[in-house]
């Protein structure tokens, strides 16, 4: 009994050590460059015109990553050096990542940075500040025309972000600054709170103020009367490494610095979000206005609707599985392990519960400093999600025996080895082969979230498509999902046949 | 078989007490069963005749006392040499429904590395032993009745060829005609093998037709032991009488077993 779930957990750790090794990792002696951006247009297109700025002077290799989740991810790559550069805003580098007042200065925030390695550059040139906005319906019926008149009306319904409800410079600091009390307050997804603001279902939301949707909805900006909030200066965060690494690069952002004005700002995300171009040409635009040479132009990599499908589902499955079957060598012996001893037994359930738990951005965000980003942080957050299921159920099947056989396998001479491998496993395999059909199946649709932090599939146009509002984006990313759940669960119902011996298939014995 | 008689062990239960929740379950002073002799256990539900015999088998350990099979003492370090030198047979025959009847029979004979050759001839053996038809080798228990069942669990026990057969109410759930017919070839198997039997059942017509010898047992211990006319002419206690009664097997002098 003591060698076999050893041996199996060793054959896991060696797979996974050697999953982790084969996998690119780009932390590591990494030339070329690599921009970020965060989940949002206006990101992708201030990191692909750098991009592509780098790419026009020569620079070799060089990568852009969207849609690096939230300013905790893409913060983290470029601590760990996944992300040379990527842009932010000046009130979140205070905020969010040196957790500071809003006042802090810019060569304040050089100061401690550059004790990470990261350094920023001078501003951009234009503010996007967070502001409440309403429709012009809303602000004609309740006389709305600046953040202290929501004082007059409670009633009013608020959706708002869950970074904007986190955040000191965001939701409690304004309840505090103008003294407000709002009781219907909900967290919604920035995109989606634009739906909801259109269909009536909310009547305030959180905004950028270089959103397209401003000018599209004829939204109303509320003035902030009292001045609370704070300047978003957008800026590059840059690792310091690269000036002696790449100093074409550095000197490439700095060219980029003081002339993007807010009103091209709002131009080239409304390219992007309203008229349904690609980031690539809304970059290429935003650089024509700002750069007058009018040379970064450079062909966009285009991809055919098929083909992309066809990369992303591909990409998907391979995650899928290959993080299944970790899941699958580490989570039977685990299951083993647990069925053992009672104290071992809650120990490891518990764990693998608690594992369950965690927020998947969390988890993410926790694994990058670790992993850095794109495909191996994803399997290891895969592969921990997959657990529980699998360890389970193999618990429960092997624990739950009937009386009589759990009796005759301990009684007529078997060696405890015997007992397990030829007995109690392929008994339990019934129970085992659905916890992991149960993994497979939620695995296909958590593997969306792998986009977050670089690792492709599904996800990607799922994402795309929900931040550009364009329900045919999300639609070749969740159709080819849905399918792919069914295959998946049709494709082990095949491996049952396998896995599981004839005898327990049979219908129930003849009395 | 006669020709080449297995070596012969003896069990041995010296002051075993076996205690449930704070309860004795079972408190034997003495018992012995001597080689190649069958003994008959009966007693009503929760005498303590099945303990006993897992106790024997090493499923439980006993808060005192010792057992001995072959005067080995029962204990965590001999216990799987002892398991495989006895043969278990429980009331619904425990065959794994994973496995066909023929995996199930020879499951601790590959585990201990039997060659095939070997295993194959076994099984020749005791087909003919417990009359089993050769096809119903390949199918799974649930393709088989319950008398079969029995049949390919005795065959199962009787793999190795050991020393000692332990049997907990194999008949008790088949239907009377199938048991008549399993009870009269257990007999014979007995006989021919000359192994040490423990013999558990709840009914005193069985356990007088397959044992020269019974202990009737109430409450954890073992009231008397005797064949089954001195339980009758003989009873130690009233409820040996009220047992043997309750059964109606007093006014039916000619069942009389051999």
């Amino acid at each position: 009994m003591t060698l076999t779930p050893r041996r199996h957990l060793t054959v896991a750790c060696i797979l996974t050590a050697f999953c982790l090794g084969s996998t690119p990792a780009p932390a590591l002696a990494r030339t070329g460059v690599v921009v970020g951006s965060k989940a949002f247009p206006e990101s992708w297109v201030l990191a692909e015109a750098l991009a592509r700025v780098l790419r026009s002077e020569g620079v070799p290799r060089v990568e852009h990553r969207n849609n690096l989740g939230g300013t905790e991810i893409v913060y983290q790559a470029l601590r760990a050096g996944d992300v040379d550069a990527y842009p932010e805003y000046t009130g979140t580098i205070a905020q969010v990542i040196l957790h500071r007042s809003v006042s802090t200065s810019l060569s304040g925030m050089r100061r401690v940075l550059s004790r990470e390695g990261i350094g920023v550059s001078d501003p951009l040139g234009f503010n996007d500040s967070y502001a409440l906005a309403v429709t012009k319906n809303v602000r004609e019926r309740y006389r709305l025309e600046s953040i202290s008149d929501l004082a007059r009306h409670p009633e009013l319904k608020l959706g708002l972000t869950h970074e904007f409800l986190g955040r000191p410079d965001g939701w409690p600091g304004l309840v505090r600054h103008y003294g407000l009390s709002m009781p219907h307050v909900l967290g919604i997804q920035h995109e989606l709170a634009y739906t909801a603001l259109e269909r009536g279902r909310i009547d305030v939301t959180d905004i950028y103020t270089t959103d397209a949707e401003i000018e599209r909805l004829r939204l109303h900006v509320l003035r902030d009367d009292r001045g609370f909030f704070p300047r978003y200066d957008a800026v590059w965060l840059y690792r310091l490494d690269l000036g002696r690494r790449e100093p074409r690069a550095v000197r490439a952002m700095h060219r980029l610095t003081g002339r993007i004005d807010e009103a091209a700002m709002i131009r080239a995300n409304a390219r992007v979000v309203l008229g349904h171009r690609s980031y690539g040409e809304a970059a290429d635009s935003l650089l024509a206005e700002t750069l007058p040479s009018g040379q970064e132009r450079t062909p966009a990599a285009t991809n055919t609707l098929w083909g992309g499908i066809l990369r992303n589902t591909g990409r998907h499955l391979s995650l899928v599985l290959i993080s299944l079957l970790l899941a699958v060598l580490a989570g039977i012996p685990l299951g083993v392990l647990a069925a053992r001893s009672p104290w071992l037994g809650s120990a490891i359930l518990s764990v693998t519960g608690l594992l369950q738990t965690i927020p998947s951005l969390a988890l993410l965000a926790a694994l990058i400093p670790l992993f850095g980003i794109g495909a191996v942080p994803a399997l290891i957050a895969l592969f921990l999600y997959s657990l529980l299921p699998i360890v389970r159920n193999t618990y429960v099947g092997l624990t739950t025996l009937p009386g009589p056989l759990a009796e005759a396998a301990d009684a007529i001479g078997l060696s405890p080895r015997a007992q397990l491998l030829r007995v109690r496993l392929p008994m339990a395999s019934p129970a085992i082969m659905a916890g992991i059909k149960t993994s497979a199946v939620i695995n296909v649709g958590t593997a969306t979230l792998a986009a977050l932090i670089g690792a492709g599939g599904l996800g990607e146009p799922i994402l795309s498509g929900i931040q550009l509002r364009q329900g045919s984006l999300i639609l070749q990313g969740a159709v080819p999902a849905a399918l792919l759940a069914l295959l998946v669960q049709r494709a082990f119902d095949l491996v049952d046949r396998v896995a599981i011996p004839r005898g327990l298939r049979l219908p129930p014995s003849p009395r | 078989m006669g020709a080449r008689l297995p070596a012969a062990a003896g069990i041995d239960l010296q002051d075993v007490q076996k205690i449930y929740d704070g309860v004795k379950a079972l408190d034997i002073a003495l018992l012995r069963v001597e080689p190649r002799s069958t003994l008959a256990l009966i007693g009503p539900s929760g005498c303590g005749k099945s303990t006993l015999l897992r106790l024997v088998v090493g499923l439980l350990t006993p808060e005192r006392g010792s057992i001995r099979i072959a005067g080995t003492p029962m204990r965590p370090e001999t216990r799987l040499e002892l398991q495989r030198r006895m043969g278990y047979v429980i009331q619904e025959g425990g065959l794994f429904p994973h496995l066909t009847a023929a995996e199930n029979v020879a499951l601790v004979a590959r585990d201990l590395g039997w060659p095939d050759a070997r295993i194959g001839a076994r099984i020749q053996e005791l087909l003919e032993l417990t009359q089993i038809p050769r096809e119903l080798l390949d199918r799974f228990p649930a393709q088989i009745s319950g008398g079969q069942r029995q049949r390919v669990a005795l065959m199962r026990a009787l793999m190795l060829d050991p020393e000692v057969l332990l049997l907990d109410e194999p008949l008790s759930s088949l239907d009377p005609m199938i048991r008549s017919d399993l009870q009269r070839d257990l007999k014979q198997v007995f006989g021919r093998l000359r192994k040490t039997v423990l013999f558990v059942t709840h009914d005193m017509a069985e356990a007088a037709f397959i044992s020269g010898e019974i202990a009737i047992m109430n409450r954890g211990t073992i009231l008397q032991r005797g064949s089954f006319q001195e339980l009758v002419r003989n009873p130690a206690t009233p409820f040996v009488t009220e047992f043997i009664r309750a059964q109606r097997l007093l006014d039916a002098p000619n069942l009389t077993p051999t």
